[in-house]
C-alpha cells in the first residue's frame, strides 16, 4: 500500500493502494467511476480507454502508481454540466451506438484523435481507432461522429477567436 | 451445489422453447400497484387468444380473478407519467426507443412523458426472453393494443364528465380535447384519484402505419445521454454497500471433475472460499484480494479425452444423435419424388460446407451482483432471460420463484448468448456464504471459455436441374449447426431437407440468427455453383426459381443499388450475392471483394443490402441494425473460429480471437424497403444471413476459387495450387 494522490477529471483523490493495480479498477472500485469498462483486461479493445494528460491510454494495462502525477480524464469529466462535449453530442447525432458498452472508451478514443488533428481523413480514424471494439458494429457511424465532431471543435474555435 | 459447466443446452432454444406452452406468472396484485404507482389508470395486455373481462376500478379483487396471460401493462399517474412495464430486455436493439415510440403513438403523448421498466421479474409481466426478433412484431403491437386502449378509455373518462359523445373528442399531445367546445383537459387531471384498470378490448382500432407520426420516424435512442456519459450503470458496473467481489476456480477442461483441493491458504488470507461439489470460488473485499485467494488454491481435476478441432466435421457426421434421443431427433422435409427427380436432371451438383464454432464475444462479459435478505434473493444480471434465470436460480438453490428478484440492467449486448444465468448462480452462491452481497464479473477468458458457442456444422448440398437453368431436386442435410433457415425458398418440386442433431463436443446454443446464417451460406453458395456450371448469370439463375415476391423485390433492389451487371474495374476485384429469409424479414447482400493473389489478402470493399421487414418503425435505427448485422457478419464470415483441443479452448483471448475492427469496415450501404401494408417485424438477425455467401460467391468471381467453410479466410487466401 502507499499514498497516492490522483488526479481524475479535476479533482484530486488521496488514495491508500497498491500502486501495482491497475488504472481501471481504482477509477471504477474506488473511485466509483464506472464509466470505463472492462472488455478484455489485455489492452486490445479498447473500453476501458481514459485520457493521461490528453493521451488515450487503456486503463485496464496502467499501473495507478505509474500515472500518479498525471492528469486523468475519463468519460465523466467530459461535459461541462449539461453541455456535452462535442463529440459526445456526435455521438448522439450519428445515433454510433447500439448496445453502447464500447461507447466510453470510442469517445475518450476520439477526443484524443481530435486533439490532434481536428480534420482526421477516414483513413486516419481507422488507423487511430483501430484499437476499439464494437462488437454491435456502429463504425461508420463512429467515424462519421468523429469527422462531424472534429468540424464543431474547429468552428467552436474559430468562433471563440 | 455443482454447476454443470458441460451441460447441453438445448441447440437452438426457439426449436424447443417457443413451441413450449408458456408457464405465465402473474405476481404482482393490481392492488399493489396502484399502491406502488399511485393512482391513475392501469391497462393489462392480454395475450391474444385468453378471454378477458373489464373490471370495475372499485371492486376488491384478488390476484386469481386477473387475466393470467399478461405480457404488458402500462400505468398513467396522476403527473402524467406513463409507466410501462415488459419483459423484454435492452441489449442493443434499440428496443427501449421503438418500444417507447409504439406508446407515443397510439397515447399520444410525449416520448419525454414515457418510462419503459424492462426485464425486473418482480415487476414486469412473465416474458419467456427476447430473442428471434419476436419483440417488434409481438411486443411492439401488443404496446400499442395496450396505449391505444388506456387513450379509448381516458377519451371516454372526459365524454362522461362533459357528457358529450367521445366520437367528438380529440386525444392529442397528452390531453382531451372537444374541438367544438375548445375545452380540454390533461391526462393526468382525468385519472386524478382514479384506480381504473382496463384490460385490451375485442377490437383494437389501431393507428395505421400510412398514419403514423411518431412510430415510422427516427427518433433517437431516448436514453443515449446516458451512454455518452458513462452515467448508465450496466450489470457489471452495479454496486452494493459492504459488497464483495469474487472469483471462480474453473476446472482444467470441460466436464472435469475435482480430484483433491487445498484451500488452506485461501483460507488465511480473510477471503470466504466455497467447495461444494465441482464449485469452488471465493468472495474478498477487493477483486484483487480475491483474485490473490484464488491463486492461492491449489486443485487437481481429472478429466476425459475429448475431440479436438481438428476431428470436428468427420466427428459431427458420425456422431448423430438420431433414432437415440426420443425428443431430440432430426426435423426432415420432405416432397415430391426427390431421387427420381435427380436421376433425370439434366445436370448434377454435390457440395459440402461447413461452419466453425464462434463465439458471441459480447463486448461486456457475464456479470452478475447477487444479494441474500434471510432466505430471498435479488440478483442484477445482463441475461436476456431474466425469467429464465429466475427459474435456474430458484432449482439452483431449492427456494421458490417468488424469493428470487432477476434484474436486468440495459446490458452491454448478447446476440442470443447471454440466455442463460451462470454468473447469477455463481455470485449468489458466494454471496450467501459471504453473508454480503456478492459481484462477479466474468473475464473475457471465462466469457470465451464458459459461456456457450454458436454450433458448428456440416452441410451437404446436392442439387439436380435442367439445361435451361429449373431446379428440379434438392437435398440439403444439416449436420448439427440447426435448422433455422434449412428450407429453401427457391421452387423446386422435389426436395428432402434433413436437420441431424449431434451430441456437440462444445457447449453450444443460440446466437444471432441460429443457423440461417450456416443453411443461407450452403444455399446461396450452392446456387452460385450450379449458376456458373450452368453459365448462368447467378442473378438471373436465382430470379429463374425464385417466386415469392418480397424476396424477389430485395433481391433487385439491391441488384440495382449495387449495379450488378458492371464490367469489373480492377484486377482482384470480384462481386457476388446472397439472401433469403428469416424471422419474417427479407434480405439480399450484394459484395464486392478485392483479393491480393500474391499476399493472399482479401478485403471486402463494399456491401450493399436491400431489407423488407413489414412497416418499418424506426428507419435510422433499422440502418443501425443491417449495417451492424454486415460489420459482426464479416467476422464469422472471414476469421472467427472457436479453436479447441482436448476439452480447452485454445484462443480464449481478444487477443488472440479476432473480431471485426474499424480496418475491416466495408463501404456500407442500405436499401430499405418500407411495406406500410404489412406488419412490423423483427431485424436484429435477419440481415445477418446473406453476407457470408455473398462473400463467398465474391470471392470465387474474382479468383475463381471456391471456398466453402467459414470462416472462408482465416489466413488469408492460399495460394494458387
Amino acid at each position: 500500500m502507499a499514498q497516492i494522490q490522483l488526479a481524475v477529471n479535476g479533482r484530486s483523490y488521496p488514495l491508500d493502494v497498491d500502486p501495482q493495480l491497475s488504472l481501471l479498477s481504482v477509477l471504477r472500485d474506488y473511485l466509483d467511476l464506472t464509466g470505463s469498462k472492462y472488455g478484455c483486461g489485455e489492452g486490445v479493445c479498447g473500453a476501458c480507454t481514459v485520457l493521461i494528460d490528453g493521451k488515450s491510454q487503456r486503463a485496464c494495462v496502467t499501473r495507478v502508481g505509474a500515472v500518479a502525477q498525471k492528469q486523468i480524464t475519463t468519460i465523466e469529466g467530459l461535459a461541462h454540466g449539461d453541455e456535452l462535449h462535442p463529440v459526445q453530442q456526435a455521438f448522439l447525432d450519428e445515433n454510433a451506438m447500439q448496445c453502447a458498452f464500447c461507447t466510453s472508451g470510442m469517445i475518450m478514443s476520439a477526443v484524443a484523435l481530435l486533439n490532434e488533428n481536428r480534420r482526421p481523413s477516414p483513413a486516419q480514424i481507422t488507423d487511430f481507432m483501430d484499437g476499439n471494439i464494437c462488437r454491435c458494429g456502429t463504425y461508420s457511424r463512429i467515424v462519421r461522429a468523429i469527422q462531424k465532431a472534429g468540424a464543431a471543435m474547429e468552428a467552436g474555435k474559430v468562433a471563440a477567436r | 451445489m455443482t454447476t454443470k459447466p458441460e451441460m447441453h443446452i438445448p441447440i437452438e432454444p426457439e426449436r424447443y422453447e417457443l413451441a413450449a406452452s408458456p408457464a405465465y406468472h402473474f405476481d404482482l396484485d393490481r392492488r399493489d400497484f396502484f399502491k406502488i404507482l399511485g393512482a391513475g389508470v392501469l391497462v393489462i395486455g392480454v395475450l391474444k387468444g385468453v378471454e378477458y373481462a373489464q373490471e370495475s376500478g372499485g371492486s376488491r379483487r384478488h390476484r386469481e380473478d386477473l387475466p393470467n396471460a399478461i405480457n404488458a401493462w402500462l400505468h398513467l399517474g396522476e403527473n402524467g407519467k406513463v409507466t410501462v412495464y415488459t419483459g423484454k430486455v435492452e441489449v442493443g436493439q434499440n428496443i427501449r426507443t421503438s418500444l417507447t415510440q409504439a406508446v407515443a403513438e397510439e397515447l399520444h403523448v410525449p416520448l419525454s412523458s414515457i418510462e419503459l421498466v424492462m426485464g425486473d421479474t418482480q415487476l414486469v409481466p412473465y416474458d419467456m426472453g427476447t430473442f428471434g426478433s419476436r419483440t417488434t412484431p409481438d411486443m411492439n403491437l401488443q404496446l400499442r393494443k395496450v396505449a391505444s386502449a388506456a387513450r379509448d378509455l381516458l377519451v371516454g373518462m372526459a365524454a362522461a364528465q362533459w357528457q358529450t359523445a367521445r366520437e367528438r373528442l380529440i386525444a392529442a399531445d397528452g390531453k382531451v380535447t372537444d374541438p367544438r367546445t375548445r375545452r380540454s383537459i390533461e391526462y393526468a387531471a382525468l385519472v386524478k384519484g382514479q384506480q381504473l384498470t382496463q384490460t385490451l378490448p375485442a377490437e383494437d382500432p389501431l393507428i395505421p402505419a400510412a398514419k403514423w407520426t411518431v412510430a415510422g420516424q427516427s427518433i433517437p435512442k431516448v436514453d443515449g445521454r446516458d451512454f455518452v456519459t458513462g452515467k448508465h450503470r450496466f450489470p457489471s458496473d452495479q454496486k452494493l454497500p459492504e459488497m464483495w467481489f469474487g472469483k471462480i476456480l474453473r476446472p482444467a477442461a470441460f466436464g472435469a471433475t475435482l480430484v483433491s483441493l487445498d484451500t488452506h491458504a485461501a483460507d488465511q488470507m480473510g477471503a470466504t472460499v466455497v467447495h461444494d461439489g465441482n464449485f469452488v470460488g471465493v468472495a474478498a473485499p477487493t477483486e484483487v484480494q480475491a483474485e490473490s485467494a484464488l491463486a492461492a488454491i491449489h486443485a487437481e481435476w481429472k478429466s476425459a479425452p475429448q475431440p479436438s478441432g481438428k476431428d470436428l466435421f468427420d466427428y459431427l457426421k458420425k456422431d448423430t444423435t438420431e433414432g437415440h434421443d426420443p425428443t431430440g431427433d432430426g426435423d426432415r422435409f420432405d416432397v415430391g419424388a426427390l431421387d427420381k427427380a435427380m436421376a433425370a436432371a439434366d445436370h448434377r451438383l454435390q457440395t459440402a460446407y461447413t461452419v466453425a464454432y464462434i463465439a458471441h464475444t459480447p463486448l461486456e462479459p457475464r456479470a452478475a451482483l447477487a444479494k441474500w435478505d434471510a432466505d430471498s434473493l435479488t440478483v442484477w444480471t445482463g441475461t436476456q432471460r431474466p425469467f429464465g434465470v429466475r427459474g435456474q436460480l430458484a432449482e439452483a438453490f431449492r427456494i421458490p420463484e417468488e424469493r428470487v428478484r432477476v434484474f436486468m440492467p440495459d446490458t452491454g449486448a448478447a446476440y442470443g448468448g447471454k440466455h442463460t444465468g451462470e454468473a447469477a448462480i455463481e455470485a449468489a452462491r458466494l454471496a450467501r456464504a459471504a453473508r454480503r452481497p456478492v459481484k462477479l464479473v466474468w473475464t473475457r477468458e471465462e466469457e470465451f471459455t464458459w459461456a456457450y458457442f454458436r454450433p458448428a456444422g456440416v452441410i451437404e448440398v446436392s442439387s439436380g436441374v435442367r439445361n435451361d437453368g429449373t431446379l428440379t431436386a434438392w437435398e440439403f442435410h444439416n449436420y448439427n449447426s440447426g435448422s433455422a433457415g434449412i428450407r429453401t425458398y427457391y421452387e423446386v418440386p422435389n426436395q428432402r431437407i434433413v436437420f441431424h442433431p449431434v451430441n456437440s463436443p462444445l457447449r453450444q446454443g443460440s446466437y444471432r440468427a441460429l443457423a440461417a446464417t450456416a443453411n443461407h451460406f450452403a444455399r446461396e453458395s450452392h446456387m452460385d455453383e450450379v449458376a456458373h456450371a450452368l453459365k448462368i448469370d447467378p442473378f438471373e439463375f436465382r430470379m429463374k426459381n425464385l417466386k415469392n415476391e418480397r424476396l424477389r423485390a430485395v433481391f433487385e433492389a439491391a441488384a440495382k443499388q449495387f449495379g450488378w451487371g458492371a464490367a469489373k474495374t480492377a484486377p482482384g476485384q470480384g462481386f457476388g450475392m446472397g439472401g433469403g429469409y428469416e424471422k419474417l424479414g427479407n434480405v439480399a447482400t450484394f459484395a464486392e471483394v478485392n483479393v491480393d493473389r500474391k499476399s493472399g489478402d482479401v478485403k471486402v470493399v463494399r456491401v450493399v443490402s436491400a431489407f423488407e421487414c413489414g412497416a418499418i418503425v424506426n428507419p435510422d435505427n433499422l440502418r443501425n441494425q443491417i449495417e451492424g448485422s454486415n460489420v459482426q457478419g464479416l467476422g464469422g464470415a472471414l476469421f472467427e473460429a472457436i479453436e479447441f483441443e482436448n476439452g480447452k479452448i485454445l484462443n480464449n483471448r481478444l487477443s488472440d480471437y479476432r473480431v471485426p475492427r474499424f480496418s475491416d469496415l466495408p463501404v456500407l450501404e442500405t436499401v430499405l424497403l418500407d411495406r406500410k401494408d404489412l406488419p412490423s417485424a423483427g431485424a436484429g438477425e435477419c440481415p445477418m444471413i446473406g453476407l457470408a455467401p455473398a462473400i463467398a460467391n465474391a470471392i470465387f468471381d474474382a479468383t475463381g476459387v471456391r471456398l466453402r467453410s467459414m470462416p472462408l479466410v482465416p489466413s488469408g487466401l492460399k495460394p494458387a495450387a
